[in-house]
């Protein structure tokens, strides 16, 4: 309890402060590859089903290492575990699966292992821009990006088809042909939308909206800004006219609806099309994948939605050998090993490989989609941050925002008020606001 | 079997009086030895019990009464915890959600026990058997898997509400919704219970002796007055204890709505009961010491009012 | 109502007596208890069909009739051999917990009860008050505090955190205590004692067997409870090779709520058939038992 105590005051007090002994804490720096070769054993916490083959193959290359792969939940689970874990002082991983919007709630923390020791802020031109700026802040690096989730629109043709409806290039010709759909048939919805913070962020994202800076311990939140604005009157009318279907994401309802027309399209992550593969078997053949609406004519701009990388954690009593993974993971072989299984990459490399963006899938009817998805990690727009407490802040989105979509509430207003939630909870732990 | 008791040979019964003679000398030793035999048979479940009801109820007091920021640390706050509960819009929408709940399931669960157990009991049922078997089987059921099936059935679209819709034309609104889900929960939670409960009345009305049937035959009594006058005064005692275990379940209410939420995110808040409310404070908003707070306030109000109910309803001691 | 009635035997084509320990069977009342009777079973027969039911079919064939296939063994074999037979540990964890923890909590109920209702001792009344109150407290409310003790401890991730708490059943002490009060005659206990038995011999072989309905009873509903332990597991587990069965159904269940996870809805619905399937055959090959058990606290002759 006093150590935790301890512990606190000093992420508190100084965070740079608290980097630097944690640092010297750790015991010094050890090359990673020389803790490889002397081997050990490490605990992993990651929910990612492409991993299991990336730790065997370690293994195999590192006789002298033993991995322990545990899926302790996925997204907001695995991160109540973990903090769990770092606040008891015991139990917890040496690396753990962090999606992006995650990492700033175990950053100032000071949770994190800094990886600039190991070498990890040379890797920056592998990554993309997106995943390697959700990982590292002020140029510490705190984790390699796994995978990343650049949106794209992802559309029942054949649907398209029998309704005469063009794929929206815009975001005013997605309304129109929401519109145009729903009222060819009743039981069709051009998409669902019960409330999904991850949705809302990534959509204000792309509309170059910047709701949420950190600067140290001062927040600031600002949810009606002019990207934001855009979404909510672009959205607004949908929810008003119940264009919108109201299945919740990941119900067996909504796999039930992809496959059978009553959801005709989805603008979400590049990892998607693993889950239809598998979720959604009826509908292969029939979707295929376009580059995510746009605001302006002819623009380009995407966002991210998702995508997770691994951190080494600070209590980590073998940082270096963690390390040693972290790399075979995200940029040595471990990265082929997981895009083979169908993870989309963070790699610039990979994103770039020619083999790679020729792949035709059968279930999008032979399209090659990871040239539109690769563009479209291209095309993230820059300078996007989370909140240091963004896992909360998505756990209680519904309770505030959500009443927009059960009540007459304007999604303007729901916004709001999950606005004025979090700066309530940001005082609350002791930030500032502006 | 760990337990093991000694005799204490030495150990000498305080004395109040003069001790007269040998052998009230001799009961006293043996009253002073049964004493502490009760402690030695007592003492395993209340070893277990200190390490996991006693020590987490105080540290939860303790963590009530500070206050653990992300940036700042750990501080003393006093009470200040409690008064933000009592000003806590959301805690009080919980607690008077629960209330309702409570005010409106526990009754008609209550009654349709009552009811089936009068019943079985009469010998008046076709394969009486038969019936206690199957409406007690589903308290065998856990609760997530009771709320999976029903949160499937309740599906408007592909769900059997859906299917029936479609099939009789009907328009079953969306036990989902907003305005109607407290009812849907409602309604797992009474077919978890009611058998159970109807469990404990019938095992009360067995053992009512049958010389007061006897005396109201004879008196000319009918059915319904038998049942006014005699059984339902009989089982008193299983009607309480029944209440208050209902109410505190009520009060308590986690386990379904946790489950439900996954589908109906915006119906189900994460501030839907208390005891929700609390597990999101501490699980995802790492607000342990207002967590315990609430947690703390919801017991004390629980235990009121299971005692209140049980003043009034046993007018002897149990 | 008549006592004794001669009834002819056309009535009712039973033709019994009618006396007040043997009343005519009433169909009416038989067919409203029914409606009682189909609630309770519509869910678990809807469970039943839809477990012989492939992934496809649960969406798309009606709820309460079976599919295009029946899938029922095919579903059984991939449910407990899923993820390396992930579903057969739960299942040998869950045992664990119950014979344990369920076993753990009737034994110190047992004890507890007893001393409680044969003894007096200083402190009882507190005893008795703090163990019934604390059945009003939250699960939330020790949830934390416990988690970090056990966490101290080097507990959690642990069966033993799991079966510890399991070994606290306060309902089961206020059963047993009733149970106890009424089933052992204090002479039975006096006489023993003259005899020179000593208190541990005195419940092992005289008392004991006459708490045998409430033992059952009382272990019989540990068992539930343990079986059906859900949010105590949720906190104080990771690793989910200690999953017990209700945790591992919840992850299957929202596994596919997950990016890259695949949907199982099938082997959610067979495994949910078969975790509810050894606990109602318990149930029914003990009912003796805990019928009579339950009777304790009602009025004696």
């Amino acid at each position: 309890m006093s150590k935790k105590t301890h512990r606190r005051l000093l992420a508190g007090a100084a965070l740079a402060l608290s980097a630097t002994l944690g640092l010297t804490a750790c015991g010094g720096s050890q090359d990673p590859s020389e803790a490889a070769a002397k081997g050990g054993e490490l605990t992993i916490w990651a929910w990612e089903p492409t991993l299991k083959k990336v730790v065997d193959a370690y293994e195999k290359e590192h006789p002298d290492v033993k991995i322990d792969l545990v899926n302790v939940g996925t997204g907001n689970d695995q991160y109540t575990a973990v903090q769990n874990a770092i606040s008891a002082g015991s139990g917890g991983p040496d690396v753990a699966q962090l999606e992006y919007f995650a990492m700033g709630q175990f950053e100032l923390g000071g949770s994190l292992a800094e990886l600039n020791e190991f070498g990890a802020d040379k890797l920056s031109s592998q990554f993309a821009t997106g995943p390697w700026e959700g990982m590292s802040t002020d140029g510490k690096v705190y984790g390699l990006p796994m995978d990343s989730g650049p949106m794209a629109l992802f559309y029942n043709a054949t649907l398209f088809k029998k309704y005469n409806i063009e794929v929206p290039k815009t975001w005013e010709e997605y309304a129109a042909a929401a519109r145009k759909l729903h009222e060819a048939n009743p039981k069709s919805y051009m998409v669902n939308d019960t409330g999904d913070a991850g949705f809302m962020t990534s959509m204000i994202w792309q509309a170059r909206g910047k709701p949420f800076t950190t600067n140290g311990t001062e927040v600031d939140i600002n949810l009606n800004d002019e990207g934001t604005q855009k979404v909510t009157k672009l959205w607004q009318p949908l929810l008003d006219d119940k264009l919108v279907a109201p299945i919740t994401s990941w119900s067996d309802e909504w796999y039930k609806g992809l496959g059978d027309g009553t959801i005709a399209s989805l603008v979400t992550g590049a990892w998607m099309p693993a889950n239809m593969e598998t979720g959604v078997a009826e509908g292969s053949g029939d979707w295929k994948v376009a580059p995510m609406p746009q605001w302006e004519d002819g623009g380009k701009a995407t966002a991210e939605n998702g995508g997770s990388g691994l951190s080494v954690l600070k209590d980590s009593k073998n940082a270096a050998l963690a390390y040693d993974f972290l790399e075979f993971a995200t940029v040595g072989e471990g990265a082929d090993l997981r895009i083979s299984q169908g993870a989309f990459p963070a790699t610039t490399k990979d994103l770039n490989d020619e083999k790679f963006l020729n792949r035709k899938f059968d279930y999008f009817g032979g399209q090659q989609i990871n040239k539109v998805l690769s563009e479209s990690s291209a095309n993230v727009v820059p300078g996007w941050s989370y909140l240091p407490f963004q896992a909360y802040a998505n756990s209680i989105f519904n309770d505030t925002a959500g009443k927009a979509y059960i009540s007459n509430t304007s999604l303007s207003d729901g916004l709001g008020q999950w606005q004025k939630s979090l700066e309530t909870y940001a005082k609350d732990q002791g930030f500032t606001t502006k | 079997m760990s337990n093991t008791i000694t005799t204490p040979a030495a150990h000498t019964p305080p004395t109040t009086r003069s001790a007269p003679a040998a052998p009230k000398q001799r009961r006293r030793t043996i009253a002073a030895r049964k004493r502490w035999t009760g402690w030695g048979f007592l003492a395993p479940f209340m070893a277990v019990f200190v390490l996991v009801f006693i020590a987490p109820i105080l540290y939860s007091i303790y963590l009530s009464l500070f206050h653990t920021r992300l940036v700042g640390g750990t501080s003393f706050v006093g009470f200040d915890n409690y008064a933000r509960a009592f000003s806590d819009p959301v805690f009080w929408g919980g607690l008077l959600r629960v209330s309702l709940f409570l005010a409106i399931q526990v009754p008609i669960m209550l009654g349709i026990s009552l009811l089936v157990a009068l019943a079985v009991d009469s010998g008046r049922l076709y394969g009486s058997n038969f019936f206690r078997i199957s409406i007690f089987l589903p308290y065998a059921v856990p609760a997530v898997v009771a709320s999976l099936m029903w949160g499937f059935m309740y599906g408007r679209r592909f769900g059997l509400v859906g299917q029936i819709n479609e099939l009789f034309g009907w328009n079953i609104p969306d036990l989902l919704g907003p305005q109607i889900v407290l009812a849907s929960i409602g309604n797992i939670v009474t077919w978890e219970f009611v058998g159970y409960n109807m469990l404990i009345f019938y095992a009360a009305l067995r053992v009512i002796p049958s010389s007061l049937y006897e005396a109201a035959a004879i008196d000319g009594a009918g059915q319904w007055r038998v049942i006014t006058a005699i059984k339902i005064p009989a089982i008193r005692g299983a009607l309480v204890v029944a209440t208050i275990f209902s109410i505190i379940g009520s009060f308590q209410l986690f386990n379904e709505p946790s489950i439900l939420q996954a589908l109906a995110p915006n119906a189900i808040t994460s501030t839907y009961t208390p005891n929700l409310y609390a597990y999101s404070l501490s699980f995802s908003g790492q607000q342990q010491n207002y967590s315990a707070t609430v947690a703390i306030i919801m017991g004390l109000i629980t235990m009121v009012i299971a005692y209140i109910v049980q003043l009034r309803g046993m007018r002897k001691d149990v | 109502m008549a006592i004794t009635t001669l009834r002819p035997a056309t009535t009712r084509g039973r033709g019994k007596l009618e006396t007040p320990s043997q009343p005519k069977r009433n169909l009416l009342l038989t067919i409203v208890t029914g409606i009682v009777l189909v609630y309770s079973l519509i869910p678990l027969i809807w469970l039943l069909i839809n477990s012989t039911k492939s992934q496809a079919d649960l969406f798309s064939t009606f709820g309460l009739w079976f599919g295009h296939d029946f899938n029922f063994f095919d579903n059984l074999t991939r449910a407990l051999s899923y993820d390396n037979g992930i579903f057969l540990r739960w299942l040998g964890n869950t045992l664990l917990y119950v014979v344990v923890g369920a076993g753990g909590a009737t034994l110190l109920a047992v004890l507890g009860g007893y001393a409680l209702a044969k003894f007096e001792f200083p402190g009882k009344k507190a005893v008795f008050a703090i163990v019934i109150g604390a059945v009003a407290v939250p699960g939330t409310a020790l949830a934390v505090p416990t988690f970090w003790m056990f966490s101290r401890l080097s507990l959690t991730d642990t069966p033993w955190a799991i079966i510890i708490p399991s070994l606290i059943s306060p309902f089961g002490l206020y059963l047993m205590w009733s149970f106890a009060k009424d089933s052992i005659p204090s002479d039975l206990m006096e006489a023993a004692r003259i005899d020179g038995a000593s208190e541990f011999r005195t419940f092992w072989q005289v008392c004991l067997p006459l708490l045998a309905p409430g033992t059952v009873t009382v272990l019989l509903f540990s068992m539930v409870a343990t079986w059906n332990n859900f949010f105590l597991p949720l906190i104080m587990l990771r690793d989910s090779d200690w999953f017990p069965l209700t945790l591992g159904l919840n992850q299957w269940n929202s596994q596919a709520a997950t990016a890259g996870g695949q949907a199982i809805f099938d082997l959610v619905l067979m495994g949910s058939l078969l975790t509810i399937i050894p606990l109602i055959i318990a149930f029914l090959f003990l009912q003796r038992y805990w019928q009579s058990g339950l009777s304790a606290g009602g009025v004696k002759e």
